[in-house]
């Protein structure tokens, strides 16, 4: 326990790893999401069909079997990844999945007659989506999108079991030099719970700016 | 990378027997969590603010860290305090304990969502505590509890793979001392993966027949 400092250090150094990783595989996320949710209310049979096998893959397994599916498997087809790499992808692509059906169910749920009324001024499908339904389907997605965000911080830790020296990691390295078990574990629980909070009052800060002047429409 | 079916079928019985683990952990996890999460939810709704608020930030705590961190604890830490624990006993009290956390949240919404009247109507014909809850309250409450708590209990058998990290012989940790140990990767990681598809994929279906007898929890 003499070198309470340097673990910390340690600790605090696989701290940034979780935060780069949740940034990372949130900005992938949130791309994945949109591309699959708008895809699943495509036009086109095969688009749909696509987007809908993505997102049953990804919420039908977890993010740990996808994660070493990905670390372990694709190498062999020849991409090989870094455990970063593979990290933010598993995350992006599982958390995408989830966040796709939020899209979708936004999208669906601005009303009817907003879409009629797109047609009867004559605008087109990309006009239509960029600047009637996107901007009323965005803050029913910030809630939702807000818990995925956390989800995503949680998964985070599963990446130490691909090597990664997040800070579940870095608290198992604590753990194995000093004996000590107490100390790295409450450590990072704190740690992860002042992230978590963190995120949360961002995204009901977020939230709140988003929904401004919209009091009385819903 | 070449896909060998002799090796997949030669492996197929130590991955069944680690199967059995994990439905034997999602079983008894989701039991754990019925019951603790009834009581967060009861414990929440308590007359005492200190209780009522100490439970809350017990629930905020427990849902805002990883589950796999818990274990680590669960497993680690407490041998230390003095409590030792089997693999088997510490996942499935780490799971139930943080899905608990989630059905709590299923127990109020269900709770909260029966109409006042009905309360008062129960204490206007008389009725004690106990009747209200078992004739009037629950049974009003539990149906629309349902899919929400299949979707969970779902959600549990997907996180089974967790308990692989502190050494519950589990499909994922079964896969992986085949892995290990013939250094072929692609069929049990690609076999544990179709294993969770199947299941969740029927249970999907499953789910969707409930959704439609019991409805969603209304907001």
């Amino acid at each position: 326990m003499g070198d309470w400092a340097g673990y910390l250090t340690l600790i605090l150094m696989g701290a940034w790893v979780t935060v780069k990783l949740t940034l990372m595989g949130s900005a992938l996320a949130l791309v994945v999401a949109f591309v699959a949710g708008l895809g699943r209310i495509s036009r086109h049979a095969a688009v749909r069909w696509l987007a809908t096998a993505y997102i049953e893959f990804f919420r039908g397994t977890s993010i740990f079997v996808q994660l070493f599916w990905i670390y372990f498997v694709l190498p062999m087809t020849g991409a090989e990844l870094t455990p970063m790499q593979a990290g933010v992808m598993a995350l992006g692509l599982n958390v995408g999945a989830y966040g796709a059906e939020v899209v979708r169910g936004a999208i669906l749920a601005v009303p009817r007659d907003q879409h009629e009324a797109c047609v009867a001024v004559n605008l087109t499908r990309f006009q239509r989506m960029r600047h009637i339904i996107l901007p009323q389907a965005l803050p029913l997605m910030l809630p939702t999108f807000g818990n995925n965000a956390i989800e995503l911080l949680k998964a985070t830790s599963v990446v130490s079991l691909i090597s990664l020296s997040d800070m579940t990691f870095q608290a198992q390295v604590v753990r194995s030099q000093t004996g000590s078990t107490l100390m790295p574990f409450v450590t990072i629980l704190l740690l992860y719970f002042a992230m978590s909070s963190a995120l949360s009052f961002g995204m009901r800060r977020l939230e709140r700016r988003v929904t401004r002047g919209l009091d009385g429409v819903r | 990378m070449e896909w060998d079916w002799d090796f997949a079928w030669s492996i197929m019985p130590t991955l069944l027997a680690g199967f059995r683990i994990t439905l034997i952990a999602t079983v008894l996890g989701a039991m754990v969590a019925a019951v603790l999460g009834l009581v967060f939810a009861i414990l929440r709704r308590s007359p005492n603010r200190l209780v009522a608020r100490t439970t809350g930030f017990v629930v905020e705590f427990i849902r805002g860290t990883p589950l796999l961190v818990q274990l680590y604890f669960i497993f680690y830490v407490l041998p230390d305090l003095g409590i030792r624990l089997p693999a088997l006993t510490a996942g499935v009290i780490g799971m139930g304990l943080h899905y608990a956390t989630y059905a709590a949240e299923v127990y109020r919404g269900g709770i909260e969502a029966v109409p006042r009247g009905q309360w008062e109507a129960a204490k206007a014909t008389n009725l004690t505590t106990r009747q209200t809850w078992l004739h009037v309250v629950l049974p009003q409450a539990v149906p629309p509890m349902i899919p929400a708590m299949a979707n969970y209990l779902l959600a549990m058998f997907k996180e089974t793979p967790l308990l692989s990290a502190i050494t519950v012989l589990e499909l994922m940790n079964q896969a992986k001392s085949v892995a290990n140990s013939s250094y072929r990767y692609v069929e049990p990681m690609t076999l544990v993966g179709v294993m969770f598809l199947v299941v969740s994929l029927i249970s999907v279906i499953g789910l969707r027949w409930l959704e439609r007898r019991y409805g969603r929890i209304s907001r």
